[in-house]
């Protein structure tokens, strides 16, 4: 048990190796902002875009003549479970039969970059990195384990076709643009329907097909004033929240019974 | 004009929700249902999760059917001790739908269960309310006076021990088997989501043969009441309830619900009998259609909790 311990401490540190060996430790580093931290919904609220700026910083150890630069954006929302069901046709009615069970993916998801994916970066790293959706981890029940599964699973494809139709997943492969070599910015469409919560966006920097520099920032959306109330109000106090709503119907009610009287 | 609901969590158009709520309150007024076999379909197709349309119509019937209620109130159209008869049945009915419900859900096929009985139910109700009405139709047609309340054809139903005198009504009927519509209803109304007065009004006429003068008033009654008790069901266990969504639909409901009452009135009993059973057999039909044909998707997600 120890020795095979050791044998994987030796080759974690020797991958390291290998890694710094073709790049230096923070030879870029990334200074990023979101257009807005808070993003919050009122009443006529259907639909935002944010803007995220940044700009590659380089040190002295940055390799002169400067590389051309690739950038990833991932930008995702507050995770929850889902449930991707298929229907079949039994006894001539389609019903749903069989179903896969998504455990804490994120209800929002968007990857952006500058140029297709593949360009960016060999297939393995693609999928060590997450790049596309075809590579983004979504973790799968499958009976008793836990594991995502190849990118053209019937369930899995589903599950981002359909969630792309609604505009919650999607990928974009032009949509990160240099301004100058260093300087870049990206849209971030947010969908009427966006779910509330957190959001953490993820950029990496890529050069020569390798990472040289990641950071992450973040934006939340929220509830303001009355549609906040009444969502808290809702959790909170189910009771006095069902009783108000009673009443109002009740009110509502009689108050057309008297408006429209006409004997 | 878009409004972002707070519990649905979507942007709808305002107006279009109103026509919603005025149409089916139209439909439930005149016809003294509640109509929520009619909105939470529609709901559901602009978008709303059914789980949230499910409840916020709720609070919409409940709306409407007070305000309905009134209307016949005003009319002396409303039998209270036959309402409180069968009110005293529909929560034990409601109670045990709810416990059957539970354990639908825990077996994984409700949606399915709940397609299958809307399609049942619907068809069967209305099917047969729309042959009762073209009979009766015909009867008039030819001139020979109704049969629907000839002594004599009063069946095992008048037999029954512990009578009373629903004076309202004009019957003379045993308690035993309006407890056990009462418990019908409340059971398939907690099951399906639906205030199930479109059941409710035939059962009365057909099997209790209660006067059609004081049948709608009091299955109003009845809506009324389970759908208030449904209100604060669902708000206290799920905190489904969309109190914005359901103001709309309300305002809508009970404007729609005053026409539909006073259109109802002038339309004679047969042919009002006959509307129903086509609206309710199109509903049902359209169910069946659902089941029947291949879906446009194979795949559909649901969440099912926030990860936590």
């Amino acid at each position: 048990m120890i020795a095979r311990h050791c044998l994987a401490v030796i080759f974690a540190a020797l991958t390291l190796c290998a890694a710094f060996a073709i790049r230096p430790a923070d030879a870029e580093r990334l200074i990023v902002s979101v257009s807005n931290h808070r993003v919050t919904v009122t009443p006529n609220y259907s639909g935002e875009e944010l803007v995220l700026f940044g700009s590659v910083e380089k040190d002295a150890s940055t390799p002169a003549g400067g590389a051309d630069y690739d950038l990833v954006v991932t930008v995702s929302g507050p995770l929850a479970d889902m449930v991707t069901r298929r229907k079949e046709r039994k006894f001539g009615i389609w019903i749903n039969t069989d179903y896969r069970q998504f455990l804490k993916v994120p209800t929002y998801l968007a990857l952006f970059s500058n140029r297709p994916f593949d360009a960016i970066a060999s297939p393995e790293v693609q999928r060590r990195q997450q790049l596309g959706l075809n590579n983004v981890l979504l973790t799968q029940r499958v009976g008793p384990d836990y594991a995502d599964v190849v990118p053209n699973d019937a369930f899995r494809s589903a599950f981002v076709r359909l969630r792309s139709e609604r505009g919650l997943y999607r990928e974009a492969t032009s949509a990160v643009t240099f301004l100058t070599p260093t300087l870049f910015r990206t849209e971030i469409p947010l969908p009427a329907e966006v779910p509330i919560g957190r959001y953490d966006v993820e950029i990496k920097l890529f050069s020569d097909g390798a990472l040289v520099a990641q950071t992450v920032t973040s934006f939340e959306i929220v509830k303001v004033g009355f549609e906040q109330f009444v969502a808290t109000s809702a959790r909170q106090n189910g009771f006095v929240y069902g009783l108000a709503t009673a009443f109002m119907a009740l009110m509502t009610g009689w108050m057309a019974s008297i408006v429209f009287r006409k004997d | 004009m878009q409004l972002f609901l707070p519990i649905a969590d979507i942007p709808v158009n305002v107006f279009l929700i109103l026509a919603m709520g005025a149409a089916v309150g139209f439909v439930s007024g005149m016809f003294g249902i509640g109509g929520g076999f009619l909105m939470t379909p529609l709901l559901i197709f602009v978008g709303i999760t059914p789980a949230v349309a499910v409840a916020s119509v709720a609070s919409h019937i409940a709306a409407s059917s007070f305000s309905g209620a009134i209307f016949y109130w005003r009319r002396r159209a409303i039998d209270p001790l036959l309402a409180a008869v069968l009110l005293s049945g529909g929560v034990i009915g409601t109670a045990l739908g709810v416990w059957t419900f539970t354990q639908l859900r825990a077996l994984g096929q409700l949606d399915l269960m709940i397609a299958l009985s809307y399609v049942v139910l619907l068809s069967a109700v209305g099917g047969l309310m729309f042959w009762e009405g073209l009979r009766a139709i015909m009867r008039a047609r030819r001139g020979i006076a109704s049969s629907m309340r000839r002594p004599g054809s009063h069946g095992w139903i008048h037999g029954l021990p512990l009578k009373i005198r629903f004076k309202r009504s004009k019957i003379y009927l045993s308690v035993i088997p309006v407890v056990a519509v009462g418990i019908i209803i409340g059971f398939i109304g907690a099951v399906m989501g639906i205030g199930g007065g479109f059941i409710l009004v035939p059962i009365m006429i057909y099997l209790l043969r209660v006067p059609t003068s004081t049948v709608i008033g009091t299955s109003m009654v009845l809506t009324l009441v389970t759908m208030v008790f449904a209100t604060m069901l669902h708000a206290v266990t799920n905190h489904l309830v969309d109190a914005v969504l359901a103001l709309i639909l309300m305002v809508g409901g009970v404007t729609g619900a005053q026409f539909g009452a006073r259109a109802g009135q002038k339309i004679r009993g047969e042919h009002l009998r006959l509307l129903l059973g086509l609206l309710i057999l199109a509903v049902g039909i359209r169910f069946a259609i659902e089941l029947g044909i291949k879906p446009d998707d194979l795949f559909t997600i649901r969440e099912t909790g926030d990860g936590g």
